[in-house]
């Protein structure tokens, strides 16, 4: 019940999204979006997830939002191309995913593949093999720590592109405005 | 940068509050629900705090943008190194069993490393990106 009132909450928010034109509140709706992804998460028992999804999803992003706001223009300029095509594409991929949705097992299946694989030993061998008792600690730094290495040099990698599309323009406009920086 | 005496005084209150919250999530995330990603971004967050109510250069005087590039750089070499070790101990790479004679207290000391370098990579990745999008 929870859970479907906030994934009600969490369309009304979307759709809301899409159709203001005022980008300020359109930033502040796509915080309170995350919040409401974070409250699923908690509603579902993924406390881990849903930690990340309230930092990130709410705060970080909203906060970068705000400051490309802040150096752009805080209102949408109307379109002037047809939008029939891309509401058809939208349209598609969605039934694509809704058509997709019937290979997914139930929530809480304990029967499903997942819950067959390795999460089973992660479960039982962590006290053990680890001795962590958080068992999303372990299988994220120990027993996947490849996949977390992975994931940490995408972050780097991603705040290298930034520094490199954003940081060269103010090294350039320093060096125009004194010389011996 | 923001003058409003309500803004600032709150601000005062909260940022040491944000930050020593960061520290309990990255080294309780053994025990509790956390890690290296939830404490950099809160970490991150509470900067970036400072920065808007006390201004971007009051913040880079704190933490100097040179700096916080090579943090960023430092956690990613931090992971990689104590994959090494754990070569150089004998066992396969990221392997903490390998990294002290005991193995549960060899992987304590590789889950704590590794969080750590996560965490000191993301909270500059975000203080890196806040630099970019408000300075540059």
């Amino acid at each position: 019940m929870i859970n479907l009132g906030l994934l009600a909450f969490m369309v009304a928010v979307a759709v809301a999204v899409a159709v203001l034109r005022n980008l300020f509140a359109a930033v502040m709706l796509f915080a309170i979006y995350s919040l409401s992804a974070a409250a699923l998460f908690v509603a579902l028992d993924a406390v881990d997830v849903a930690f990340t999804e309230a930092a990130v999803g709410a705060g970080a992003s909203s906060i970068l939002m705000l400051a490309t706001l802040a150096a752009t223009s805080s209102r949408e300029k109307a379109l002037r191309h047809r939008r029939a095509l891309p509401l058809a594409l939208c349209l598609a991929l969605a039934a694509i995913l809704l058509v997709g949705l019937h290979d997914l097992s139930p929530v809480g299946d304990a029967s499903s593949p997942p819950h067959n694989h390795v999460a089973p030993r992660y479960l039982s061998e962590t006290a053990t093999e680890i001795g962590v008792p958080n068992v999303v600690t372990a299988v994220l730094a120990s027993y996947r720590g490849y996949d977390t290495l992975g994931e940490v040099v995408v972050i780097f990698t991603a705040g290298l592109g930034v520094a490199a599309l954003l940081g060269g323009r103010l090294r350039r406009r320093r060096g125009m405005e004194n010389e011996d920086d | 940068m923001i003058e409003h005496p309500i803004v600032r005084v709150g601000a005062r209150l909260l940022v040491p509050c944000i930050l020593l919250f960061a520290l309990y999530v990255q080294f309780h995330g053994d025990f509790g629900p956390g890690g290296g990603f939830q404490a950099g971004v809160i970490f991150g967050a509470g900067c970036i705090l400072y920065g808007l109510v006390f201004g971007v250069e009051a913040l880079a005087r704190v933490a100097p943008p040179g700096l916080v590039q090579g943090v960023a750089a430092g956690g990613v070499l931090l992971f990689l190194l104590v994959g090494v070790a754990a070569l150089i101990g004998g066992g396969a790479y990221l392997d903490y069993d390998a990294l002290l004679p005991d193995p549960l207290a060899g992987q304590h000391l590789g889950i704590l490393l590794i969080e750590f370098g996560v965490g000191a990579t993301v909270s500059a990745v975000m203080l890196g990106l806040f630099f970019a999008f408000t300075r540059g």
